[in-house]
């Protein structure tokens, strides 16, 4: 039994990858756990169907941070796959990175492969392209943060459950409300603090984190978000509510605790990323409602449009020329109406295309999914402005620390909201430096 | 004195079922988890007592493979995962004794210096110093294998450095008798000092096993062919991810599965220690 | 360093025992460290494109940095408290189950058993039980009237990430302690009796002396565990937070190096981490080995 399942191992261990080799191999290391990692590997079954010179073959390889590490090294031994999968604050990093990658239009041009970019939702593919519209990189699966709401809470509260709050003065009002009459102990939560409460509270606002339009225009960036007013209003006015109970903080970086805050009824609100919708289905005991962003009403512009957020497929250089045309292939197959439809529907991510998003529209997802729109409307609120394209800064992982950090200080009470941002300008801009100075 | 002492066996006991308690009590909190429905966990305070869901959940991890979500068989992981704790449990273990009775046992030129190359690989754990070392290994063609996966883990000092200790308690005596009696180095070490570090081997090889079979990021790095996953892989598969909450009660019936081996391994190695206890009596 | 005072003598056998580990030592750590040390004295992309030599820039910045200095002090606290707790615990219990006859095997298995738990595993279980909305220990900490809250008070946080890092270690430290009680010739210990010693003075007069090379490996052990290999628990629990509260040093440069990409700056904090080890073990052989009685 125990020499049979050695055996057994073993011929496994020998026969896989040599009965796949007849067709061109393209690797394509990705981050997608769970049912999404079940969706990649059917993503790429499908593709593999539809013709045969080429077999993608995905590869989990652990967090966004892990497989982007794995294949960084990979690359530095010669080892890299094809095609890897890169979280937007990555992005930076990837696009620095010449002589590595393959932006995504270079390599369509190449293998004649056609490729209209005004097919692209604009707000969706304007965080990845070069100031002359160039596509860098595949935007395979995209999110923007929502609100998601209790509306049986708010429904004891007294509250109306099919109006959420709209601007930040009605979500203190609604707290207020909801506390005051004991339906929850608390207003809001939020995930992804950085994400959320900086960088698309100043997107929606058609306010600058940074110089050079936001990074896009050039890495000799500077960050100016402490010169902005009503965020430096709006942090106060969190430091403020955590105090008053109105919002609790549920960590940094990702947030990671606001999960169970909001699933046991004791944050009646939480802002979270769109694509976490099928999370909160499954998890909330309890009707959800869902509903844009809050904004300040006084500030001009307000709401602009929020950005996105996920991962991009980056193509790495160093493999044979013919397996780029696979690549290629494979990218064209990613952006067909039909394979976009069916990946927005089952994942949660924003569709990326036009035709995608007026193909689920006639397939009646919409209406059987209320909610499932209300991100793509946020994004589509008005065309992107120089503020509100997206953020392209070097280093920008761990100013994202650096902004988690600052945030907790000024949260514990230690250092105002002002010196908060300031902090965060003075040790972001030094990182920015190095990232710049890294490149000559 | 009798009064006393029986006083005092029930005050360690007392000591000890409590402190069993609080140590195994995240355990606990993983078995209760695995038995109850998908998100009780996160809706509100944990409940205590074993749900109703415990068939229904485990069934799904061993039959319908949603554990793996892509990943390999459940029955390839564990192999890989054992192949791979074994390996640098014996290895380990292997050439550990070795120098640790070179270094105690003889005198040579450059003793120091040996020591202290042995004894600097005792600090950084692989994940500080991962890109030069998985540069390494690629050099020596060594990804996707058996070797690349387990012989860098073996480079630690921490079981030199104990067996060390423990030899140098070793009573001098025991040296100088199997001297008189004209035995060479590797009789005494094959007679003598191996049978008197049986618990000590042990100790060492339950807690490597479980250190090798426990390994998540170096077989990330080093494994990118599914054949080698193992199953701490197929777990953090289904913790980790961006943008989807995790199955916790599947993740917790995982856990539990994939923890049953190494619990195995330390059962087994307790004859060993109970063995040593009855040979110090005598 | 010592040895025995009567040694065999052979002019190659020592060497060829100490091949395997020395070849495997030079290979896969003497040399990924040397490389690490050039690292950090360089300015590079990841991909490792563009690199730019700029001798000690890289470790200037990290001490001109008054959070990295607040990380080293953060990191003393933390090892201490974790060493502490994890040896004081389990020597405990180690004690009390070789008192045992009948049970010890029960209570052994019991208190080894959660080693067996995976490291990334038990972070979550951490993050559950003390997850301030659905964990039970701040449900339970509320009934005394403490309102616990790790992810805004650094030192809430500071004593979850002591425990949930000295809870991985107790199963090992008290394996080893009770592998080192039994090793204790009975006779030692029955002869003090005879004399009248009382329990707590035959334990502190006679087996704790006679357990120090045991408890200087577990102490080494320990310390090196706490400062280098606890990034995994705080990754799961705190992530180095609140402002920093629980930020040690390796989780600085996993933080910065594995998951930031800040490659110079990660290699020249784990050159300074190196050199700070291989301080505190020459002080620990130097000067505490001379008093542990073999």
């Amino acid at each position: 039994m125990f020499k049979q399942s050695l055996m057994a191992a073993t011929a496994m261990a020998l026969v896989a990858p040599a009965a796949a080799s007849a067709q061109t191999e393209i690797q394509w290391w990705h981050a997608m756990s769970g049912r999404l990692g079940e969706l990649v590997e059917q993503t790429a079954a499908t593709f593999n169907e539809s013709q045969s010179d080429y077999v993608v073959v995905p590869s989990y390889r652990g967090t966004y941070s892990e497989a982007m590490n794995a294949a960084i090294a990979a690359f530095r031994a010669g080892e890299q796959p094809h095609v890897l999968q890169v979280f937007e604050v990555g992005t930076g990093t990837m696009m620095a990175a010449e002589g590595a990658i393959i932006p995504i239009y270079q390599l369509m041009a190449e293998h004649d492969v056609e490729f209209d970019p005004d097919a692209y939702i604009p707000t969706v593919v304007g965080y990845y392209t070069d100031p002359d519209g160039n596509m860098l990189s595949f935007p395979f699966n995209s999110s923007t943060p929502i609100l998601y709401y209790n509306k049986d809470v708010f429904e004891a509260a007294g509250l109306d459950p099919e109006t959420a709050p709209a601007t930040w003065a009605e979500v203190e009002e609604f707290s207020q409300q909801i506390i005051d009459s004991g339906a929850a102990t608390c207003g809001f939560t939020t995930r992804w603090p950085s994400w959320i409460q900086l960088e698309n509270f100043l997107a929606l606002h058609n306010l600058p984190l940074g110089t050079e339009q936001n990074g896009f225009a050039g890495f000799d960036a500077e960050l100016v978000l402490n010169q902005q007013e009503p965020l430096i209003r709006h942090w106060e006015n969190l430091a403020r509510w955590q105090s008053e109970g109105i919002f609790k903080w549920a960590g940094g970086n990702d947030g990671p605790d606001a999960g169970p805050t909001f699933y046991s009824a004791e944050c009646a609100m939480m802002m979270e990323s769109s694509a976490g919708r099928a999370g909160v289905m499954a998890n909330a005991p309890f009707n959800v409602g869902y509903a844009m962003l809050p904004y300040y009403a006084d500030v001009e512009g307000a709401p602009q449009n929020s950005i996105i957020g996920g991962a991009t497929l980056w193509t790495l250089s160093g493999h044979d020329e013919g397996d780029y045309e696979g690549v290629a292939r494979f990218f064209e197959f990613l952006s067909t109406p039909e394979q976009q439809a069916w990946w927005h529907q089952n994942t949660g991510y924003l569709p990326i295309t036009q035709a995608a998003y007026e193909l689920s529209q006639e397939q009646g997802y919409y209406e059987a999914n209320p909610g499932a729109d209300v991100s793509i409307m946020q994004m589509n609120l008005n065309p992107p402005t120089e503020n509100s394209r997206g953020l392209r800064f070097g280093n920008y992982l761990q100013i994202r620390d650096i902004i988690s950090e600052e945030m907790e200080a000024m949260l514990i009470g230690s250092i105002s909201a002002q010196d908060a941002a300031d902090n965060i300008v003075e040790r972001g801009n030094m990182l920015l430096r190095d990232f710049e100075s890294s490149l000559q | 004195m009798v009064q006393n002492d029986r006083f005092g066996t029930f005050l360690a006991h007392l000591i000890l079922i409590l402190g069993v308690g609080i140590v195994v009590f995240p355990v606990y909190v993983a078995v209760i988890a695995s038995t109850h429905a998908p998100g009780t966990f996160l809706q509100g305070v944990m409940p205590l007592l074993p749900g109703s869901h415990a068939i229904e959940n485990y069934s799904e991890v061993i039959f319908q493979g949603r554990s793996t979500a892509g990943a390999p068989p459940i029955g390839l992981m564990l192999w890989n995962s054992f192949v791979m704790a074994m390996m640098i449990a014996v290895g380990k273990i292997a050439i550990s004794l070795l120098s640790a009775f070179a270094i105690v046992y003889f005198r040579f030129r450059f003793r120091i210096f040996f020591f202290w190359i042995i004894f600097i690989t005792l600090m950084l754990p692989v994940e500080v110093r991962i890109v030069p070392t998985f540069e390494v290994v690629a050099n020596l063609n060594l990804l996707n294998t058996y070797a690349g996966l387990t012989i860098p883990l073996i480079a630690s000092a921490t079981a030199t450095f104990l067996f060390r200790q423990f030899f140098m308690t070793v009573p001098e005596e025991m040296l100088e008798a199997a001297r008189v009696d004209g035995a060479g180095p590797m009789k005494f070490f094959k007679d003598i000092l191996l049978p008197l570090s049986v618990t000590n081997i042990a100790a060492m090889f339950v807690i490597m096993f479980i250190y090798g079979w426990n390994q998540y990021l170096w077989p990330l790095l080093i494994t990118s062919d599914e054949s080698y996953y193992t199953v701490v892989m197929g777990i953090q598969r289904m913790v980790t991810g961006a943008d989807s909450e995790p199955l916790w009660h599947l993740v917790m019936a995982t856990v539990v599965l994939a923890a049953l081996p190494p619990i195995l391994v330390i059962l087994f190695m307790q004859r060993l220690f109970v063995k040593g206890l009855t040979e110090t009596e005598k | 360093m010592q040895t025995k005072r009567m040694t065999f003598s052979s002019r190659w056998l020592p060497y060829a025992l100490l091949a395997p580990q020395v070849l495997i030592t030079l290979v896969f750590f003497v040399w990924p460290a040397s490389q690490a040390l050039w690292q950090s004295m360089l300015r590079e992309d990841p991909f490792g494109l563009r690199s730019t030599f700029v001798w000690f820039r890289n470790f200037e910045r990290l001490f001109a940095d008054p959070h990295y200095l607040a990380a080293m002090k953060t990191t003393a606290i933390f090892a201490v408290g974790t060493t502490f707790l994890a040896m004081g615990v389990s020597l405990l219990f180690a004690v009390m189950v070789n008192r045992m006859l009948r049970s010890r095997e029960w209570y052994t298995t019991l208190l080894v058993w959660p080693y067996a738990v995976a490291p990334a595993i038990a972070g979550v279980l951490w993050w559950f039980m003390f997850n301030t909305s659905v964990g039970i220990v701040p449900y339970m900490l509320q009934g005394f009237g403490y309102d616990w809250n790790h992810r805004l008070d650094g030192t809430d946080a500071m004593i979850l990430v002591v425990i949930a890092a000295a809870w991985k270690q107790i199963s090992y430290n008290f394996l080893f302690f009770l592998a080192g009680l039994q090793s204790i010739p009975q006779s030692l210990i029955e002869a003090a009796s005879i004399d009248g010693a009382g329990r707590m003075k035959r334990f502190w007069t006679i087996v704790f002396p006679l357990l120090s090379p045991t408890t200087f490996f577990l102490m080494v052990v320990n310390v090196v565990y706490a400062m280098f290999d606890t990034f995994g628990v705080i990754h799961a629990t705190t992530e180095g937070g609140p402002a920093r509260a629980t930020n040690i040093l390796v989780y600085k440069v996993f933080r910065d190096g594995f998951v930031g990409g800040n490659l110079g700056s990660s290699a020249a904090q784990s050159v300074i981490l190196m050199a700070i080890v291989i301080v505190l073990t020459v002080i620990q052989f130097r000067w505490i080995e001379r008093r542990v009685n073999y």
